[in-house]
């Protein structure tokens, strides 16, 4: 187990770095699906299999595809890849290099300061002790992650809307206007 | 009687209340009843109070009345109260009988002016009141109250043709020159009621030559600042140089406030704290040596002027520098004296004057009048009159009694007497030279500009009136060697010290001598101005005798130096701090925060990324800080 | 089950996290910029689900799923945001919507 656990880490970063570094936005997301496979191995690996589950199905399999969909709505092209080209020289990934370095140093730092503990062998957690925890004592975090779903259902339904012509014009034109015209 | 008093100065003050309230709704002639009944009242009231102080002197040759109490405060409380005694008898004599004739003569001088007769006499009545309560005030605060109100006074009257911006400049100066004056006074009193603990003038006295050491420093700041606030109100080097200008004003204006009073307010300053000066004999010299001074430079320039106001603005200068060297040798009779006769002759020459300026409509160069003796003789003789009084023609004037006087102080004095009797003298001279000069120019010689007018009775009385005291005034005091009648002496050191005395014999000589130079100077000035005019002409034509000209013309330069000296300086710095460095420290907050905007407003950018950064920078911070620091 | 030290696992979230971070701040197309959220989202997942599995309790994956549920609801409104931008700026550069310029 600890082997499959120390691959798929492998894999998920250098996925992710792919992922991050691509040039074409498909490309891209195919490796971030990568990731997330081998993400949700290492939950299973660390007793979450629900988790697992989850991850691939809803984070891969919907976000991600969400993301697939998106993309081919707005049909870039080879231009778009050009575009990145120019874009991503390799000057600008030195600063933000640094940082993440320096957060990288203080996070190993953190880490590194107690003394390296062992786990318990208490075996994978079931799913229905999951359900009992999820719809006991964090029900009000369920009833809350809803709304937010709600919210972003009703938020990504009408910011999506494709407007009139005019509309669109006068949004641009007027923006302090909208909020009073619109009751 | 003496307890009418206090109506000697309040009736001018109610004239001055009733005329500046209620001035516009009465006509000329109303107004002219009250600006000039008050005076008159308050007048009559001086009389009456002098002639009983006079024949029934009071204990201790003075009297008190003590209205109200002005201000109560830590055991300071100066009182509205007046204090009279044979000093203040003879100034509230002057002030109100002078200046009841000019009131008189006013009334008819100022009948011509389109609009401003109430607040001419409102202003006039608030002058007399407020020189009454500086001459009656007995305490310092009382005296100073005066003195400011004075100083107001000239200010509002040199300036009464306000429309004109150089009248309002030469009020201004006159303001701004005596100030100097004022505060180096005000600072005296401070200083006097710091160390003495009152300001009532006759215990402080007796406290400071018990206290004091004779010469010892603070009687010379003491008496030095007192001596400050007379230059400036007497226009004495080296603050004279307002008086030549404040001529702007009316005539009238000029001859009760710039000749016969508010000039002489220094004089009698220092005449009322003789005790602080005597204790001060440094101050005191310096106090004669400023009038010989002021007299010799004021009689050069009366020389050389063409403004017949002019010539007699820097008499006046010199005249008041002969009281100054009067006081400051210890003649105080002979100073006070001077002042009576040089009031009555001053105000007689201005107003006579005056009418001549009317007459010729407003010609005031004396080198396009002539001939006016047969044109107006009246104002011709009592012209005359006044000019001898100045001159001091020997026996017969008033003016010679009184300046003989002073040379004999002079002489008899301990410091320097001699060196300031010659200037006296060579004063004299100058004064004979230069009002006769005047004289022949102005009513001998062609007629260049005729005489239309006719003065009114109240323009020529107060000439009369005031051309027999300019004679016979002087009887007053007849000195050893001439009948022997010092009646005004005596009187006067009631209340002032003695003065030294010297030999007959050496005082009939000064008579002499004095009375050559006075002869003298007129003689002259009939031979340079009637007899040859020409040889001026053409001495002031050479480089030298153009240069002295003008030298003289322009007061010696003092203008001309304040200017650049003191006005420029003063320029020259604001103009260097025109960025307000002073201001720097508060300005430099606001540009701090200014600075700080500017590069602030550098970080919104407005990109995603860069606030990203900033978010993740600051999350690296504070995370290094909880784990490193804490 | 496996027996990894807690650190590890924690190490493991936080090189996903960073490199997520640097996606985010250096990446001028916007759908590269949410892409890097999410694997920041991610990373942050697994190192709940780390915490769970030291201490054996349920509680990391709950929070997981909040998590989830989070990512989700944003990915969508922030894909709609990006198709408006698109809309109105024609482009995807991050850069372009720079009128809150100070």
């Amino acid at each position: 187990m600890n082997a499959v656990y120390y691959i798929s880490s492998v894999v998920a970063v250098v996925a992710t770095v792919a992922a991050v570094t691509g040039l074409n936005a498909v490309h891209s997301l195919l490796y971030l699906i990568v990731s997330f496979l081998a993400v949700a191995l290492i939950f299973f690996t660390l007793g979450a299999p629900v988790i697992a589950a989850l991850e691939v199905i809803i984070y891969a399999g919907a976000i991600i595809v969400l993301f697939i969909f998106v993309v081919m709505i707005l049909n870039l092209g080879d231009v778009a890849v050009e575009q990145e080209k120019r874009w991503t020289v390799g000057k600008m990934w030195v600063g933000p290099a640094l940082l993440a370095l320096v957060l990288m140093a203080e996070l190993v730092y953190v880490l590194f300061q107690q003394t390296v503990h062992h786990l318990p062998g208490a075996g994978p957690i079931q799913p229905q002790d999951l359900g009992a925890t999820l719809f006991g004592p964090y029900m009000l975090g369920v009833e809350l992650a809803s709304m937010v779903l709600l919210a972003g259902l009703v938020g990504a339904y009408h910011l999506g809307r494709r407007r009139q012509p005019d509309e669109t014009a006068q949004e641009s034109q007027e923006p302090v206007d909208a909020g009073a015209r619109r009751q | 009687m003496l307890h009418l008093l206090f109506l000697v100065p309040i009736l001018p003050f109610c004239g001055f209340v009733v005329l500046a309230l209620f001035g516009r709704w009465f006509d000329r002639r109303q107004v002219a009843a009250i600006g000039v009944g008050s005076i008159g009242l308050s007048a009559l009231f001086a009389l009456l109070v002098g002639f009983d102080f006079v024949i029934a002197p009071p204990a201790g040759d003075h009297f008190s009345q003590s209205l109200w109490t002005w201000i109560n405060v830590g055991g300071f409380s100066p009182h509205i109260a007046f204090y009279l005694d044979s000093l203040s008898v003879i100034m509230i004599l002057v002030v109100t009988v002078v200046g009841f004739l000019i009131h008189v003569y006013s009334a008819e001088y100022m009948e011509d002016e389109p609009d401003g007769y109430a607040r001419f006499f409102a202003c006039m009545n608030l002058f007399v009141g407020s020189m009454l309560t500086l001459v009656l005030a007995d305490n310092l605060l009382l005296l100073y109250l005066g003195w400011e109100g004075v100083g107001l006074c000239s200010y509002l009257l040199i300036g009464f043709w306000y429309t004109d911006p150089a009248n309002g400049r030469a009020a201004r100066k006159a303001f701004i020159v005596t100030r100097i004056g004022d505060t180096a006074l005000l600072v005296g009193l401070l200083l006097l009621f710091t160390k003495l603990g009152t300001l009532q003038i006759q215990p402080l006295m007796q406290l400071a030559s018990e206290r004091w050491v004779v010469g010892s420093s603070i009687t010379v700041a003491a008496a030095g600042l007192l001596l400050g606030g007379a230059l400036g109100k007497s226009a004495q080097l080296p603050l004279q140089t307002w008086l030549p200008d404040a001529m702007a004003g009316p005539t009238p204006v000029s001859a009760l406030i710039h000749a016969a009073t508010m000039v002489t307010a220094g004089v009698y300053l220092i005449a009322r704290m003789n005790v602080l000066f005597t204790l001060s004999p440094v101050i005191q010299t310096t106090v004669a040596a400023v009038g010989a001074g002021t007299l010799i430079l004021a009689g050069f320039s009366a020389l050389t002027q063409r403004d017949i106001k002019r010539v007699l603005a820097y008499s006046t200068i010199s005249q008041i520098g002969y009281m100054f060297l009067a006081v400051g040798v210890g003649a105080w009779s002979a100073a006070m004296f001077h002042f009576m006769t040089h009031a009555f002759f001053k105000a007689l020459l201005f107003m006579a004057a005056g009418v001549i300026i009317l007459g010729l409509h407003h010609e005031q160069d004396m080198f396009k009048m002539g001939g006016l003796r047969k044109q107006t003789p009246l104002v011709f003789w009592t012209f005359l009159a006044g000019s001898l009084s100045l001159a001091a023609l020997p026996l017969v004037t008033a003016g010679f009694y009184s300046k003989d006087a002073i040379l004999a102080g002079a002489w008899a004095s301990d410091a320097g007497g001699r060196w300031l009797w010659a200037a006296g003298l060579g004063g004299a001279l100058l004064t004979g030279l230069y009002t006769f000069r005047m004289v022949f120019l102005t009513f001998f010689g062609q007629v260049q500009t005729p005489f239309h007018l006719k003065p009114g009775l109240r323009l020529l009385l107060p000439l009369v009136v005031l051309a027999f005291l300019s004679i016979v005034a002087g009887f007053l005091d007849l000195p050893r060697t001439l009948g022997n009648q010092p009646w005004f002496s005596d009187f006067v050191h009631t209340s002032l010290p003695e003065t030294k005395e010297i030999a007959g014999s050496v005082e009939r000589n000064l008579q002499i001598v004095a009375s050559l130079a006075s002869i003298g100077g007129i003689l002259l000035a009939y031979y340079f101005f009637l007899r040859e005019p020409g040889f001026v002409r053409r001495l002031v034509m050479t480089p030298l005798g153009a240069a002295l000209h003008r030298f003289w013309f322009v007061g010696w330069g003092f203008d001309w130096a304040y200017d650049n000296l003191i006005v420029g300086t003063y320029v020259r710095l604001a103009r260097a701090n025109r960025a307000d460095v002073f201001d720097l420290p508060v300005r430099v907050i606001a540009l701090i925060n200014q600075a700080g905007h500017i590069v602030l407003s550098r970080t919104e950018t407005g990109r995603l990324r860069w606030y990203a950064t900033s978010v993740a920078f600051g999350a690296i911070v504070a995370v290094g800080i909880v784990v490193f620091v804490t | 089950m496996a027996s990894i030290p807690m650190e590890q696992g924690l190490l493991l979230a936080g090189v996903l996290f960073v490199i997520g971070l640097t996606g985010v701040l250096v990446r001028r197309n916007i759908i590269f910029v949410l892409l890097s959220l999410e694997v920041m989202l991610n990373a942050s997942g697994l190192a709940f689900i780390v915490a769970g599995y030291r201490w054996g309790q349920p509680d990391g994956q709950v929070l997981f799923l909040f998590v989830l549920t989070m990512a989700a609801a944003e990915v969508s409104v922030g894909l709609a945001l990006v198709l408006q931008l698109h809309r109105v700026f024609k482009t995807l550069d991050v850069d372009v919507a720079s009128r809150m310029r100070g």
